[in-house]
């Protein structure tokens, strides 16, 4: 499963929304991928995520495989819209 | 009696004794290990004890800090977590390297991947992995980190540097203050010191070495001093400051709430310079009554390309929301002079200050500009927000400018976009063109905007980047003084306002004159604000106003400085 989103924070994806997003993945089975300018990293990796530098404005996508799946992209939708950090796309 | 000078970053005056924190040695060996297992098995139960231990942590600091502030620690525990990371660690381990030189690497790999980025905000989290790393480096050497819970009395802390962790640990009922040999007015424990409100010294360079553990200092960090082993009559000295203070901060604090008035019951609007939405908090804080000056320029630098007009929305919206009715001057771009993109490409000039910038630019290349004007309509809806254009020298360039905007909120009213109907639309006054003839320009302008700098710089002819001509830097030259003059009558003329926006808003020598003229808004730096609220407080707009024409006959700066003093206008 994949789904794109926009990032819409002003100062793009830094610590406080990246925190939300790991943290908001993490409980789950699945393994869960973001990808930006064609590089994948694990988004259960704070590190990881926040080395992508994601620029506002841009574009992501977050692909995951495994039994939980529907379920992590139910919760990460919610949270990116409703943390005001991006939107779908 | 020693005095050791650093950088003032959190005002106050404090007694106490010094404590000083030692960096615990955190030094080891590169080993090779034989039994990889068994120092996998060390590390991986170093890391679930350096998980206890920050989770005590971020608890403390929640109920000391609240949760917003402790946020940093729950963060750290993801750092601490993170799969990638121990992974990586682990396999390091696993070639047979010991687990002090494995953590080390990695995170030191990480630290130079996010040091090349190029997002300010995730350079700052460097400090975070450094600091989770030291951490569990300390408890892989079983090596005490510095702990300050046992502290019973209270002490001045005396620090190379403070990390998060260790500031999350500041007790202020027993530290009075800190001090550090590195550090600036931005870093990490500064901004705390601010908040926490405890007078803070920074780069010192070698506090720590010239201060004994347990020495009586006095910390003034309004003025950036330590003073070790003080003199009876130095400490009174200081008591004696610390009393005034007091007394200052308390008096102050109390016009938080009250209105900008004058002693005679004139009303003026005192407002703040921002130049990052987050800056809206210091000028609330402040009690200032609206934004005078938003520089936009910030969300245009430090990046690759031009910011979009969703992105400057969410920027314009956020302050406008934060600011309620008050009202927010947003200033367009001001680019070029001193100021570059270097993905813009502007070519160099010989006299840049002089050239392609500001309002020029935008009414050359006007997709950006649009873009800009777009995303602040589309804000508008949120608050009280009003616009100025910058570096306009002619009525032709604000004509056009003007045309722009109605332009742009036409078409967004016609696709069904909210857009506030009563935007004041304004311009900066920074060229003598414009303030010889703003006469002519208060026919079009809902108000006018002094900005000082440039306007001394402009009339004066002096370059304020050239030492060689800074004494031509004159706020109160008598040029500048009835330009201001003619702004503000002229403007009243057509029944406008003026406000201003320069370093001399908040002059004190210039603040009597400005509000016998009759300036109405004053836009400062936020620590400025409730300062300049107090000496309206004293101040006599009817009286200060007998002494315009005086004023205006002075030939000199030093003779308009001398008559503001002699005339004691200042205490009116």
């Amino acid at each position: 499963m994949k789904k794109m989103f926009k990032i819409t924070t002003p100062e793009g994806l830094h610590a406080r929304p990246v925190a939300l997003l790991v943290t908001a993945v993490t409980p789950f089975e699945c393994d869960v991928q973001l990808t930006y300018k064609e590089k994948s990293v694990n988004l259960k990796s704070i590190m990881g995520v926040m080395a992508q530098g994601v620029a506002p404005g841009s574009i992501v996508e977050i692909s995951a495989e495994g039994p939980d799946a529907e379920k992590l992209f139910q919760t990460i939708t919610e949270v990116i819209v409703s943390e005001g950090i991006g939107e779908e796309c | 009696m020693l005095e050791i000078q650093g950088i003032a970053v959190s005002q106050g005056i404090a007694f106490a004794n010094a404590y000083c924190l030692k960096e615990p040695d955190l030094s080891y060996e590169e080993v090779k290990v034989a039994d990889v297992d068994a120092e996998l098995v060390r590390f991986k139960a170093t890391v679930v004890k350096t998980k206890t231990e920050l989770r005590e942590i971020h608890e403390i600091a929640q109920e000391k800090f609240g949760a917003e502030k402790a946020d940093i620690f729950a963060a750290h525990l993801l750092v601490l977590e993170d799969p990638e990371m121990l992974a990586a660690i682990e396999a390091k381990i696993q070639a047979g390297v010991n687990a002090e030189f494995a953590l080390d690497e990695i995170s030191n790999m990480f630290i130079a991947m996010f040091e090349e980025l190029d997002n300010v905000y995730i350079q700052e989290r460097v400090a975070d992995i450094r600091d989770v790393s030291k951490r569990i480096l300390a408890n892989l050497l079983g090596v005490e980190m510095v702990d300050m819970n046992h502290l019973a009395s209270e002490v001045i802390i005396v620090a190379k540097d403070l990390t998060p962790s260790m500031t999350a640990m500041l007790d202020t009922k027993y530290v009075k203050g800190f001090i550090t040999d590195i550090g600036g007015k931005t870093s990490h424990s500064s901004i705390l010191a601010r908040t926490l409100e405890i007078p803070a010294v920074v780069g010192t360079k070698n506090a720590t070495q010239n201060i004994q553990h347990g020495a009586p200092i006095i910390i003034d960090g309004t003025n950036g001093k330590i003073i070790v082993n003080a003199t009876s009559e130095v400490s009174s000295y200081y008591m004696q400051q610390q009393r005034l203070q007091i007394e200052e901060q308390e008096e102050l604090f109390h016009y938080r709430t009250l209105p900008s008035l004058s002693a005679d019951g004139c009303s003026v609007e005192i407002a703040g310079n921002i130049g990052k939405p987050e800056d809206v908090e210091f000028v609330i804080n402040a009690g200032g009554e609206g934004i005078g000056l938003f520089r936009t320029e910030f969300l245009y630098m430090e990046r690759q390309e031009l910011p979009t007009e969703e992105e400057q929305f969410q920027a314009y919206k956020s302050v406008l929301e934060k600011m309620q009715d008050k009202p927010t001057i947003v200033r367009t771009l001001d680019i070029g002079g001193d100021k570059h993109l270097p993905y813009m490409k502007l070519a160099a000039e010989m006299n840049p200050f002089l050239g392609y910038r500001a309002i020029r630019i935008s009414l050359t290349q006007q997709e950006m500009f649009r873009v800009q004007l777009r995303a602040l309509l589309r804000a508008s809806a949120y608050g009280n927000l009003k616009i100025m254009f910058p570096m306009i020298a002619t009525v032709d360039e604000f004509k056009m400018a003007k045309a722009i905007l109605l332009e742009e909120k036409q078409n967004l009213e016609n696709n069904g976009c909210t857009v506030s109907k009563t935007i004041e639309v304004g311009m900066m006054i920074e060229i003598p063109s414009a303030a010889i003839i703003a006469d002519l320009f208060a026919k079009e302008v809902d108000f006018f905007s002094i900005g000082t700098n440039d306007l001394i710089q402009y009339t004066l002819a002096a370059d304020r980047m050239n030492e060689n001509v800074s004494y031509l830097y004159q706020p109160y030259h008598p040029a500048v003084l009835r330009l201001i003059k003619n702004v503000i009558d002229a403007a009243h003329h057509q029944g406008k306002w003026v406000g201003m926006c320069g370093e001399m808003a908040a002059d004190e020598i210039a603040l009597p004159i400005l509000l016998g003229f009759g300036l109405n808004e004053f836009s400062m730096s936020a620590s400025s604000i409730l300062k300049t609220r107090a000496h309206f407080a004293k101040l006599s707009k009817q009286q200060l106003m007998t002494h315009n024409e005086r004023i205006l006959l002075l030939s000199t700066s030093s003779e308009v400085e001398e008559y503001v003093k002699k005339n004691q206008l200042s205490l009116s």
